[in-house]
């Protein structure tokens, strides 16, 4: 989520002191023999880490597992085997739900990653007074509650919305624009809601690439193109991936957004699981269809955490 | 610098104008107009009105915003808390990185799952024995301090582990015990992260909504459930005044943060 640039450098440099402490002699070598002498210390971390351990495990790995028995259960509790799960996967609802998911998750994201890169390159390499304000109103746009720009999409351009309005003025004949409470509605919320989220990570990397490098290649005859491309998105390739990787989880996540746009005929599968479990109260199908969404986001997860990680340490063992 | 051409430069400064105005400026500027129209009918609001933020200030939707900030307040807290204490414990468990390993994965994985399906995981469980927490103030505000753990957790280990270890260890060498190491030592060398903390948390909680919608009983019902209220029965005006309120506390709690983290930094 950020950019471990800076944190990462502190321990290193403390390593390489060499100084006889704890964890200068236990980190080289990870055999069972090393680390034995700290086992006093390490039961203890153990011990002390259990107490927020146990709240994760009571309010959320509990409450996952006992969506997982749901789903093989019907209404009263009794157990059904893989009924539900067989109506479910076959329910063409479930299905086009899928595939809303993933789709509006995809457009979404690339059109954050586009927006985001030109911001953050506009933001960083073609400077003017202010600049600092704006990426600090960006910073701050991101704790935002998501439901803001839907709302003001639908005052903006709602089926009543004040630019229909002034087209129906202007214009009687027209048909009415209605793209809010549609896709592309939910898609353009989406970008304008994630895309700080990859501005943010762009300019951290963006701010550590050394100017000289820039001017070098132009004095060698690259254009401005060129050196975006050659020079400067290389660079921010790992940070570019890890927040494609971690907007397209959110958007496939969201919900807020989908919900306030009002959209009928836009069903996700966050939104399914809303509508079967607090509007119709079918808990055993809103649980099988939260368990097809959990085994989706964990999978993009832990390709998002294994690209970060393969992408930065890459980058961290490269020479400098 | 990258570009020279002046005219280069000024077709970029257009875009990124254009751009920032759509996503940044449009939503917030629009939010407020609609907050203070009577009528929307031309290009510009017309007949200026305190109607619907007196009204979003008024009884029901003002108790709504009360209990928000009741909420955010205590899931934070709780968030921060346990969050701080995951991040000390697994940054101080350097020699054993399976801890730390472990500790990452658990405290970041709440984030990952749909804010829905943590609604729905907290009814499915807690509506039957052993513990019974559906329709209560306490499941809100579990559900809410769940999904911002990972961002409390993730804040303070970040810096919990560039900190230097040196400085401990050089407290302790001096005769500290471990807790008043931790005490004096390591916690207020954390203080502007776990403010930073805080803050994200504040904002965050204010604005949940997935997880909220799922699990609020009717006697709780915060500021965002009331918004999706007023937008679904189309008082888009209305809305709008709740959502300015609500950005407007929400603001001024991260301002009181923000304080307090700048006089810990004297200190």
């Amino acid at each position: 989520m950020r950019t471990a640039a800076g944190p990462r450098v502190t321990p290193a440099l403390v390593g390489s002191a060499g100084v006889g402490s704890a964890r200068v002699t236990g980190a080289p070598k990870a055999g069972p023999a090393s680390s034995f002498p700290h086992i006093p210390g390490s039961w203890r971390s153990w011990l002390w880490l259990a107490v927020p351990l146990l709240f994760v495990a009571v309010f959320f790995a509990y409450p996952l597992a006992q969506i997982g028995a749901q789903s093989f259960q019907d209404k009263y509790g009794a157990g059904v085997g893989l009924a539900n799960w067989q109506y479910e996967l076959s329910s063409a609802a479930v299905q086009k739900a899928t595939a809303a998911t993933l789709k509006i998750a995809a457009l979404s994201t690339l059109g954050a990653l586009l927006l985001g890169t030109f911001i953050a390159l506009a933001l960083s390499f073609v400077p003017f007074r202010g600049a600092g304000l704006v990426t600090r109103l960006i910073e701050t746009v991101v704790s935002f509650p998501s439901f803001l720009i839907p709302l003001a999409f639908s005052i903006l351009y709602g089926r009543t919305g004040v630019v229909n309005s002034v087209l129906g003025q202007l214009a009687p004949g027209l048909p009415a624009l209605n793209f809010v409470n549609d896709v592309p509605g939910v898609v353009l919320a989406e970008v304008a809601f994630y895309t700080p989220f990859v501005v943010r990570p762009l300019l951290a990397v963006f701010s550590q690439l050394p100017r000289e490098l820039l001017d070098v290649a132009g004095s060698l005859g690259s254009g401005p193109l060129a050196i975006v491309r050659t020079v400067i998105l290389p660079a921010g390739l790992p940070a570019l991936a890890a927040s494609a990787g971690l907007t397209f989880l959110l958007t496939m996540n969201e919900f807020g957004i989908i919900l306030f746009t009002g959209a009928k005929n836009v069903m996700t599968l966050p939104m399914l699981i809303y509508t079967r479990s607090i509007v119709t109260f079918d808990m055993p199908s809103a649980a099988v269809i939260a368990c097809i969404q959990v085994a989706l986001s964990l999978g993009v997860y832990c390709l998002y955490r294994w690209t970060y990680k393969k992408l930065s340490g890459a980058n961290h063992a490269a020479p400098r | 610098m990258l570009l020279h051409a002046k005219s280069a430069r000024l077709a970029t400064w257009t875009l990124l104008a254009a751009a920032l105005l759509l996503l940044v400026a449009a939503p917030l500027l629009v939010t407020f107009m609609a907050a203070f129209a009577g009528s929307w009918n031309g290009v510009l609001p017309a007949a200026p009105t305190l109607r619907h933020v007196a009204g979003a200030l008024a009884a029901d939707n003002f108790s709504s915003l009360v209990v928000s900030l009741q909420t955010a307040v205590f899931a934070s807290l709780l968030a921060v808390l346990l969050g701080t204490w995951a991040a000390v414990c697994s940054a101080s468990a350097a020699a054993s990185p399976g801890l730390a390993r472990l500790a990452d994965a658990v405290f970041h994985l709440p984030a990952a799952v749909p804010s829905v399906v943590v609604g729905l995981g907290l009814l499915t469980a807690f509506s039957k024995p052993p513990l019974l927490l559906n329709g209560t103030v306490a499941i809100v505000v579990v559900a809410q301090s769940m999904l911002v753990l990972a961002f409390a957790y993730s804040t303070v280990s970040a810096a919990a582990r560039g900190q230097d270890p040196m400085v401990a260890l050089a407290a302790a060498s001096l005769g500290a015990s471990q807790l008043r190491v931790l005490l004096t030592v390591r916690l207020p060398l954390l203080l502007p992260a776990i403010a930073a903390a805080a803050g994200l948390a504040v904002a965050l909680c204010m604005g949940e909504l997935g997880a909220t919608v799922m699990v609020y009983p009717a006697s709780w019902r915060t500021l965002p459930v009331t918004v999706f209220a007023l937008v679904d029965r189309g008082a888009l005006f209305d809305a709008a005044a709740n959502t300015l309120v609500l950005l407007a506390v929400t603001v001024a709690v991260l301002a009181v943060i923000a304080k307090c983290r700048g006089n810990s930094a004297v200190r």
